[in-house]
């Protein structure tokens, strides 16, 4: 039983959540009409052994999507944080990248 | 074999009506099935699965890979029991299995005869018959082998025992209520931390128990277990078996509650699963001695030397009158001492040529007689151990000498020790080994949660393991912040000597020729035997999960908690390589084996799964409609007259419509409230179609994909208020689809103003359908709802029945219908005031299966075409998708094979003659071979009442170009031919002019 | 070599078993292959053996990082079936299941292919109407395949669930009489044993850290034991396959998870066929030894543990008791876990890559087992000529470019749904 500390409502049992697969790849923006961009994104992934950025739903607590480090190899929990967030540090770093 | 007259841990004056196979045994209050056997003169209890060689008692606990019986009789018959761990009450009854026609003369044993031919791989090898392009012949063998292998027999009946599950957290858990274990509890809750300690046996004590009556470990044992009960942040489990380590720190364990009652008390359960959470571990499940390996010894009479010793210190039963002692280690010396103190006669036969002036002095004053570098070659004797042959051995376990047979009735034996690692190995993998003691012990690190004491880490006295107890108990609490003051460690005991110093690693014994005489066997309950091993690595199979796989050995119940050192330091010696390089088996939960009945715990049958239910649902069921699943919901699927079909009434409930009015129950429906500034830009992007022209006041209906591009989703929004959106779903889709618009708002389109919110269960939903619907509801609503006041695609809010609901002007049957939204706590009172005026209308419920019928003869998509590899072009609804903006899969929609214009698109077809089409049938050229993949399928098929046809909805290849066309509609599997002309999917009223008046 | 027979095992008892010779050998590397297998499972194994066999093949390697069929070979639950329904499945597992059919006889190893039938239980109309589509595609492709109703179903499984207080009540089944199961095992070891005879090397205990280039084309594979030289290097390495395609450089659409398998004590027979719930992902057997084998769904996030969650085994538990109550008091000896390759839309990958040199065989999900045979074969071929063969057409790398989905529960690019 993996437990996983949600930012809002503390630490909660995986059971609780649902997985929503890897938080690495990136939507495209909504304009962008690349076939390959939006192939990446739908189909390609990194699948790494070992650490891995995963998004996780809370859908028995308190709907938050959450971005988590999980060690896929061992299942060790590392930082948990709302994707809202993720997302808008991704954001931030990628506006400052242009 | 007898009881002695006085000592045990045992209540003689309590006696307990037990038998075995109809035979009455000697029970006490105190005694496990296997003491009570052996105080009975019990030799053969069981049989091997493969050989069916007689079989006795050879542990005194979970390792027990011989005395497996069956328990209870009727509904609570429970196969392959282990009488070692099964504790005597007052009615057990009892018996053998895997035998036939009875235990003491099993025919099945013939195969013995065959064991050089029977020997590892044998069915990898033959079986394989000479005929090609058939399985046949190996079926035939098969049934035969299957009815020879498996060990007892379960039944079909179904269980009437009761099953809970608890979940606790706790600060530490210790496993196992032996010495370690006890020190490790005392530690931790002196500290205040909260501890649950968890014993599997009855009784506190573990190892202790099988020290005689009145040694200091009781006065130890009383103590410790006093001060443990009295402390309120501890929590005792005896018959508790913790059998899983998994993550998160979590650890499954059953408590056997009923286990040792006839049966379960009133409301009370038979086993309790416990889920624990435990910050820290201290794992004390103490170690298992091993078998030697010699011919024949497996016979009855054949016991751990350990085992001897409870029997006789725990249970007052002297195993054995005339007893060899055989060994490689100190441990066994107090066993022998003891047994003769008992009035046994014993030969101590150890494999050393050297022992310690002290084992020297315990032996010669017990009257031991003592052999010296010496071995048993062989057990003898029919049917059970009557002679042991002693030879003279080298360090390898060589005879060097003449074989000297004596009389013999038990053989007790000790080949060192197997700390019982498991829960730790199932988290964290590899143990390391520990060369001294000839053993795998974990690797353990200070950052691990799970911390093992006492001969689980091979502790070497019993001062060892009470220290390490206290230690790993201390550390764990304090690691959990717990600050208490442990108070002085507790003082250590003796208990004889352990296995690892002066340790001899030899385990098998050989003749002159280096081979073992007669059978020897190494796995004892699937007879795989030393010369298997030998075959095994022979033949390649060296690495351990080869040897192990091929030979079966470590695969029986026992899980090799005996067999597994034994085979590996085999390998490793035929390889020439250490123990550690032939590997080790991955050790998997559970530790011993769990009922399944427990983990389920009451989530079975009906509660299997929860159900989800309309608020209107009682109603449906008051009034006789017959329910059906759809996903977790129960809804219902028609309405039977007397003695009525469901084809009958779904015919008669969808001409009613038609011709009258019906209401039928759509709160299933998913409902998402979509508020915010950014309603309408987050619509447009999760919809194909377009939103920004939606006014308030107004339904449209919209259809969602997948990323990929497929079609996800399709249903009505209405637009409340200028920020404030009422989405519907269907009800399959109702999860997926707020679950991925939570995901957009969260992440990519966090920068929109929106909340989206599941109203499913906030809201019940009724439509009313059929030319009387206005008439209705305007006489109930008191509402306007003339055409022009309530066009379609239109919602007004009204009072109904006193009840504030909104009202949709929206159709899927093809009648002029509305929706009514209702809050759910009063939409029973709203349905049932709907009901009370139908008679006027002459309103009529209609089910699931009617609403399926008239939904095909208006051509809407349900869930067979929704089937989630269909596209907006192959269901027709290319003209919805808007090409000024961007949508959920707008860019892969648009991939080649998507666009192929050959794809099956949506059709009708009406079958022709008197049967109707089966969903599922294939469609294909009205001439030419009925082969491949077809050109489509029936997606969707019903008697239409409307039409006074079979109709049905498919998807065809070129389906648009072939209206007119003629198909077989062929269904295989029903063997059942029919004909179709292809024509557009919108059958009755396609104008709608029906639902627009 | 020995050949094995009922008459060998007798000849060699009498010499007390000392005769038998290694199932394969264990040779020293040479420095350059032709091709060179990564992967000694199932898969691998069977493409190294129909390569030499049917392709002429005289200089293959197969390279292994631990002991044969040590991956999910060795762990599934043997089950073996051919009712696909979507084109580029359908034909391929027909083809799987007709070399099972004679795979004993053709390897001279009894893989113990055990046709007993299979039954996929339907539970509401609307699954009836999906599994009769599927029986009817099955049928149109000279597979065999048949609709049950709910009385037929009770009186050839009497002891499932038929009270009034099932959940999920049962409302028939579609049924294969062709599909059963196999010794896993032997699979492995009889396409090792039959590969080494035809000189294919086995290298054992060599794990692959990566690749030999040429330019742009791969030359080879370094392992933990040295480089190997090869023409042509084929993957099948299905849980691993993300790892092993990166040291390529290639981003795959295949995602690991973790799937769990359970079995019982031996008891004597109770259960003579296949049986997949259709409520929950759920499906169980009995095998000849008597353990009944039970699996279950995934543990849902991506996993290279080989090690199961609780919430798993209580879920699959649960589905066995709901199924069958009478398993309540029967006990479960051991469960565990293996890492599936789990694509994006469920099917396979048997192809070139866009890597010169480089083979995939991957993204079996759970269905890994049962196309043994056939992906060998059809790997072999792929391998051989450098263009797939008709049956494994449709299991490419660029298809998602394409649109072409082989999604055969149509639940859409999400790996753990398949």
């Amino acid at each position: 039983m993996i437990r996983i500390e949600c930012p809002v409502c503390g630490q909660r049992p995986e059971t609780e959540f649902t997985y929503g697969g890897d938080a690495t790849v990136r939507r495209p923006e909504m304009t962008n009409e690349d076939p390959q961009a939006w192939i990446e994104y739908v189909f390609m992934r990194g699948n790494p052994r070992g650490w891995h950025r995963e998004y996780w739903h809370h859908v028995q607590g308190c709907r938050q999507w959450i971005v988590l480090e999980r060690n896929t190899l061992s299942h060790e929990i590392g930082q948990a944080e709302l994707a809202r967030d993720a997302a808008r540090a991704w954001s931030r770093t990628s506006e400052a990248a242009e | 074999m007898k009881r002695l007259a006085s000592g045990g841990r045992i209540e003689r004056s309590e006696k307990l009506s037990v038998s075995f196979d109809g035979r009455r045994l000697p029970a006490v209050r105190g005694d496990t099935l296997a003491s009570a056997m052996l105080a009975g003169g019990l030799g053969t209890v069981a049989r091997s699965f493969k050989y069916h060689r007689p079989r006795g008692i050879y542990s005194a606990g979970v390792e027990e890979p011989g005395a497996l019986v069956h328990l209870r009789d009727g509904d609570r018959h429970e196969p392959n029991v282990r009488a070692t761990t099964t504790e005597a009450f007052d009615g057990l009854t009892s018996g053998s299995q895997n035998a036939w026609p009875s235990l003491r003369f099993d025919l099945g044993a013939v195969s013995g005869l065959a064991s050089p031919v029977l020997g590892a791989g044998f069915y990898y090898k033959t079986f394989i018959g000479p005929f090609r392009q058939t399985t046949r012949f190996w079926k035939w063998c098969e049934h035969f082998i299957r009815k020879a292998a498996g060990m007892g027999r379960g039944t079909y009946r179904s269980d009437p025992d009761a099953y809970e599950k608890r979940h606790r957290t706790v600060d530490v858990l210790v496993i196992g209520g032996g010495a370690a274990g006890l020190s490790a509890a005392l530690a931790a809750g002196r500290s205040g931390a909260q501890v649950l300690l968890v014993e599997q046996d009855f009784a506190l004590g573990g190892a202790l128990l099988s020290e005689p009556v009145g040694h200091a470990g009781d006065a130890w044992l009383d103590e410790s277990a006093a001060e443990l009960q009295g402390m309120e942040n501890v929590r005792i489990l005896t018959r508790t078996t913790a059998f899983g380590a998994y993550d998160g720190k979590t650890f499954g364990l059953i408590e056997r509650v009923s286990d040792h009652v006839k049966a379960p008390e009133a409301g009370a359960v038979r086993q309790r699963y416990w889920q624990v959470h435990a910050h820290r571990t201290v794992l004390a499940a103490g170690a298992i001695e091993r078998p030697m390996v010699f011919g024949g010894n497996d016979k009855p009479g054949v016991m751990l030397a350990s085992a001897a010793r409870s029997y006789l210190n725990r249970f007052a039963v002297l195993a054995g009158d005339r007893v060899i002692v055989a060994t490689n280690n100190d441990s066994a010396y107090v066993a022998a001492a003891e047994l003769a103190g008992a009035g046994a006669e014993v030969t101590l036969v150890d494999m050393r040529e050297r022992i310690g002036p002290e084992l020297d002095e315990l032996i010669n004053g017990a009257g031991v007689k003592l052999l010296l570098g010496h071995g048993v070659l062989e057990a003898k004797g029919w049917g059970r151990v009557r002679h042991a042959c002693i030879v003279p051995v080298d360090a390898a376990g060589r005879a060097i000498g003449q074989k000297t047979i004596v009389p013999a009735d038990l053989i007790a034996v000790s080949g060192g020790w197997t700390p019982a690692i498991h829960l730790w190995s199932q988290i964290f993998g590899k143990p390391v080994y520990d060369a001294g003691g000839a053993c795998f012990v974990p690797d353990a690190k200070p950052e691990q949660h799970i911390q093992t004491a006492g001969t689980a880490m091979a502790a070497a006295s019993m001062a060892d393991v009470i220290e390490q107890g206290f230690a790993r108990g201390s550390e764990a609490a304090s690691a959990t912040g717990a600050k208490g003051d442990c108070g002085p460690a507790p003082v250590g005991l003796d208990s004889g000597r352990f296995w690892q110093s002066d340790f001899r690693k030899t385990w098998a014994v050989f003749n002159l020729q280096g081979k073992t005489e007669g059978t020897a066997f190494v796995d004892m309950q699937h007879d795989v035997k030393l010369s298997d091993i030998d075959q095994a690595e022979r033949e390649g199979y060296v690495s351990v999960e080869h040897l192990k796989r091929y030979t079966t050995q470590g695969m029986a119940t026992d899980q090799g908690k005996l067999s597994n050192l034994n085979a590996l330091s085999r390998m490793a010696e035929l390889r020439g390589v250490q123990v550690p390089d032939v590997g080790t088996t991955t050790f998997r939960p559970p530790f011993t084996p769990t009922t399944i009945g427990a983990l389920v715990g009451h989530e079975h049958g009906r509660h299997f799964r929860p159900t989800r239910r309309s608020p209107i649902h009682d109603w449906h069921v008051e009034h006789g409609a017959e329910m059906t699943e759809s996903g977790a919901w129960l809804r219902p699927w028609y309405y039977p007259e007397a003695g009525e079909s469901l084809e009958a009434a779904y015919v008669r409930e969808a001409s009613h419509v038609r011709a009258h009015v019906g209401i039928v129950d759509v709160s299933t429906l998913g409902k998402i409230a979509v508020q915010g500034p950014d309603a309408a830009e987050f619509l447009n992007r999760v919809y194909v179609n377009g939103w920004k022209t939606l006014a308030v006041g107004r339904l449209r209906y919209g259809v969602m994909l997948r990323e990929d591009g497929f079609v996800l989703d399709d249903g009505v929004t209405a637009r409340l208020a200028a920020h404030d959106y009422f989405m519907s779903t269907t009800t399959a889709n109702a999860a997926k689809v707020l679950a991925m618009a939570e995901l957009m708002l969260q992440t990519a389109w966090a920068d929109l103003r929106v909340h989206v919110t599941s109203v499913t269960d906030q809201w019940g939903a009724i439509a009313v359908a059929g030319p009387n619907a206005r008439a209705l509801l305007s006489q109930v609503a008191g509402a306007d709802l003339s055409r022009e006041a309530l066009p379609n695609n239109h919602f007004t809010r009204a009072q109904l029945a006193g009840v504030p609901v909104r009202i949709h002007r929206m159709s899927y049957s093809g009648e002029l219908a509305y929706e009514i939204y209702v809050p759910s706590r009063q939409a029973r009172q709203v349905w049932e005031a709907l009901i009370a005026a139908g008679p006027e209308v002459n309103l009529r419920p209609y089910g699931t299966e009617a609403m399926g019928a008239l939904r095909i003869e208006k051509g809407h998509v349900a869930g067979p075409e929704l089937d989630g590899r269909t596209t907006l072009k192959d269901l027709g609804f290319e003209g919805l998708a808007s090409s000024k903006k961007p949508f959920v899969g707008s860019v892969l929609r648009k991939r080649d094979v998507l666009e192929d214009p050959d794809r099956p698109v949506l059709v009708g077809l009406e079958i022709e003659g008197m049967s109707g089409a089966k969903a599922g049938a294939l469609l294909f050229p009205a001439a030419g071979r009925t082969e491949g993949h077809g050109d489509g399928w029936v997606s969707s098929s019903t008697y239409s009442p409307a039409l006074d046809r079979h109709i049905a909805m498919g998807l065809l290849k070129n389906g648009a170009s072939r209206r007119g066309e003629t198909v077989r509609v062929v269904d295989f599997v029903g063997n059942e031919v029919l004909t179709a002309r292809v024509v557009a999917n919108h059958f009755f009223d396609p104008e709608g002019e029906r639902q627009n008046g | 070599m020995s050949h094995y027979s009922a008459f060998s095992i007798f000849k060699q008892a009498m010499r007390g078993n000392r005769g038998w010779s290694r199932a394969w050998r264990d040779p020293e590397p040479k420095d350059n292959y032709d091709v060179l297998i990564v992967g000694g499972g199932g898969h691998g194994l069977a493409t190294a053996y129909y390569l030499a066999k049917e392709h002429g093949a005289k200089n293959v390697a197969v390279v292994e990082k631990g002991w044969l069929g040590g991956g999910n070979t060795g762990r599934n639950t043997t089950i073996v079936r051919s009712n696909y329904m979507m084109p580029g499945n359908t034909m391929f597992y027909e083809r799987s299941m007709k070399l099972w059919e004679d795979l004993s006889q053709d390897l001279n190893f009894n893989v113990m292919i055990s046709q007993r039938g299979q039954y996929n239980l339907c539970h509401s109309p609307g699954q009836m109407d999906a599994a009769r589509r599927r029986g009817n595609i099955m049928r149109a492709n000279g597979i065999d395949a048949d609709m049950f109703d709910r009385a037929e179903v009770q009186r050839r499984l009497p002891y499932l669930d038929y009270s009034a207080s099932a959940r999920f009540p049962i409302h028939g089944a579609l049924y294969q009489g062709r599909a059963g199961t196999a010794r896993h095992d032997a699979v492995a070891w009889g396409y090792a044993r039959a590969a080494d005879k035809h000189g294919v090397d086995i290298l054992q205990q060599r794990e692959v850290t990566g690749y030999l280039w040429d330019g742009g084309r791969i030359g080879g594979v370094q392992t933990s034991r040295g480089d190997i030289r090869a023409a042509k290097v084929a993957l099948c390495v299905a849980g691993h396959s993300g790892h092993l395609a990166q040291m390529a450089g290639l981003r795959l659409p295949i995602e690991t998870h973790s799937l769990q398998a359970f079995v019982t004590e031996p008891y004597k027979p109770l259960i003579d066929t296949v049986i997949s719930f259709g409520a929950a992902h759920f499906y169980i057997s009995q095998s000849d030894k008597g353990g009944l084998v039970l699996g279950g769904d995934l543990d849902m996030y991506n996993s290279y543990a080989q090690r199961g969650g609780l919430p798993i085994v209580e879920h699959t538990l649960s589905s066995a008791k709901a199924l069958m109550p009478a398993l309540s008091r029967l006990k479960l000896l051991r469960h565990w876990a293996g890492v599936m390759d789990m694509s994006m839309d469920g099917s396979p990958f048997i192809t070139k890559t866009p890597v010169d040199g480089l083979y995939l065989n991957g993204g079996w999900c759970y269905g890994g087992f049962k196309a043994t045979p056939a992906s060998g074969w059809c790997f072999a071929w792929t391998i051989a000529k450098d263009a797939p063969h008709p049956d494994n057409a449709e299991f490419r790398l660029d298809r998602f470019e394409r649109g072409y989905q082989i999604d055969e529960k149509g639940v859409g690019p999400h790996p753990n749904a398949h």
